[in-house]
């Protein structure tokens, strides 16, 4: 457990020292958002309609885009043979590193979502329906995340080919997380179906994503 | 004969060269068959002529999956049994799926032109088989991009096992949610829902397409196999080429066979 504690704190404190990246994150989910009312247009009403979508898909790239480095740079240290080699096991070792990537890319972008809310003419109530939605989902992104960056470390192939595995796996996770936030907003869903499947998924892939990606990298590396 | 007995590479070689005319040629008698059968079937009365895509299209729509359904069993293959001939299976079948996932999508959007009015719908079952199709290029896309086959085939395999999550959410999407795609109606509880002029061909369809599966997938082998032995072949004839020259460099000069080593 401590083993697993000292894990956590490590990797949060790399993500968020220089060179580590977590807050990139968050500045490139500005950028996307910020781009978005270029390409449509500054219509308020039009971007207060898209904005749960804006959010959630620059949310959504943001995650995949930090990802890469889930166990790259280990593997580039040497910390990676490391952990595979402990006593822990691996699957558990994973869940800690997933969470505390989670921690430090995944929150920041949650916090900083009011904050974009306001450039895209959301309300309150939208807002907070978007934020909490991120909160239950972007879970799921970083655990299925996990599964594409452990193959991507073991094939020492990062970035496009990890977007292309990862992506088809995310868009569940992108359906229900925008129909949940949507039913708030416009439709004549309630917010309550679409969000307990959203939570579902998170859980789902909290199971899978670290045997997944142990799996990965128990065969992968040699 | 058992599974372990066609793991001798040349084994499955022999076996396959004898049993694939045959298949080829039940392939090619059923879908002749079926094809007869499904031009004689009568119109629908309310879709007219366009009720024949779908004697393509269901079949088609099950390969998408039944293939998937074949590389996961292939990836516990790799993954648990190490079967050598395994990985050379998920890796032959992937292309064949998309294919045929890619003709299910194709030939399902020419159908909804005329009956939907639309050539496509974010409906949940069109929606889950074209994360299917992405995931299957995905999976080509990471054959390709590793030049080591057996370090490919193991993270193949993971992700294959993963994806097959997707198979019962395509399966049971149409219950699940009620969208535009309507319900099965040849497998469900209480018997099919089609009459017996549009049930026959249909099952002589889906019988033929999945032998053209397995005749496809058998001859993607064979490929595969060779493919690797030459492979493997122009690998010891280069370091050979290597080795000569290097002995040749060495006895005329020391220091040439050390430059040629280190290159």
């Amino acid at each position: 457990m401590t083993a697993l504690a000292a894990l956590i704190r490590r990797d949060i404190r790399i993500a968020l020292r220089v060179g580590g990246g977590a807050l990139i994150g968050v500045l490139f989910f500005l950028t996307v958002v910020v781009l978005m009312p270029f390409a449509v247009g500054p219509d308020l009403a039009l971007l207060s309609r898209l904005g749960p979508a804006i959010l959630w898909l620059g949310a959504l790239l943001a995650s995949l885009l930090t990802l890469d480095r889930l166990f790259m740079a280990d593997h580039e240290d040497g910390s990676l043979d490391l952990i595979t080699m402990s006593r822990t096991p691996l699957e558990l070792a994973c869940a800690a590193k997933a969470l505390a990537h989670w921690l430090a890319a995944g929150l920041p972008l949650i916090v900083a979502t009011p904050v974009l809310g306001l450039l895209l003419n959301l309300d309150m109530i939208a807002t907070a329906a978007v934020a909490l939605t991120l909160l239950a989902g972007t879970p799921a992104l970083t655990f299925t995340g996990m599964i594409g960056a452990a193959l991507a470390v073991t094939l020492h192939r990062g970035g496009l080919l990890m977007a292309v595995l990862v992506l088809p796996l995310s868009i569940p996770v992108l359906i229900f997380g925008v129909a949940a936030s949507q039913a708030v907003i416009v439709g004549p869903m309630t917010f309550g179906a679409p969000f307990s499947i959203l939570c579902a998924l998170s859980l789902v892939s909290l199971v899978i994503g670290p045997f997944a990606a142990a799996a990965s990298l128990r065969h992968g590396l040699d | 004969m058992t599974l372990i007995d066609l793991a001798n590479p040349t084994r499955f070689l022999a076996l396959t060269a004898r049993v694939l005319p045959w298949l080829a040629a039940a392939t090619i008698i059923l879908l002749t068959i079926g094809l007869y059968q499904a031009a004689l079937a009568p119109d629908d009365y309310q879709q007219g002529a366009t009720v024949k895509i779908m004697f393509i299209h269901v079949p088609n729509a099950w390969l998408s999956m039944f293939v998937w359904g074949v590389m996961s069993i292939a990836s516990l293959g790799t993954l648990v049994w190490r079967h050598p001939l395994a990985d050379v299976a998920a890796k032959a079948a992937a292309p064949i799926g998309a294919a045929f996932t890619f003709l299910a999508l194709l030939t399902g959007s020419l159908w909804g032109r005329p009956m939907w009015g639309t050539y496509w719908e974010w409906d949940a079952r069109l929606t889950s088989v074209l994360i299917l199709f992405l995931m299957y290029l995905g999976l080509m896309a990471l054959w390709r991009a590793v030049d080591d086959p057996s370090r490919a085939a193991r993270a193949a395999a993971v992700l294959t096992l993963v994806g097959a999550i997707n198979l019962p959410i395509i399966k049971f999407s149409v219950d699940w949610w009620n969208t535009l795609h309507q319900p099965a109606s040849v497998i469900r509880m209480g018997g099919s829902a089609l009459d017996k002029s549009f049930l026959i061909p249909l099952l002589v369809m889906a019988v033929a397409f999945t032998l053209l599966f397995v005749t496809l997938h058998l001859a993607a082998m064979r490929n595969e196999i060779l493919r690797r032995r030459v492979r493997s072949l122009q690998m010891m004839q280069a370091s050979r080429m290597a080795f000569s020259s290097d002995m040749a460099a060495g006895s005329r000069e020391d220091n040439a066979s050390k430059e040629a080593g280190a290159a």
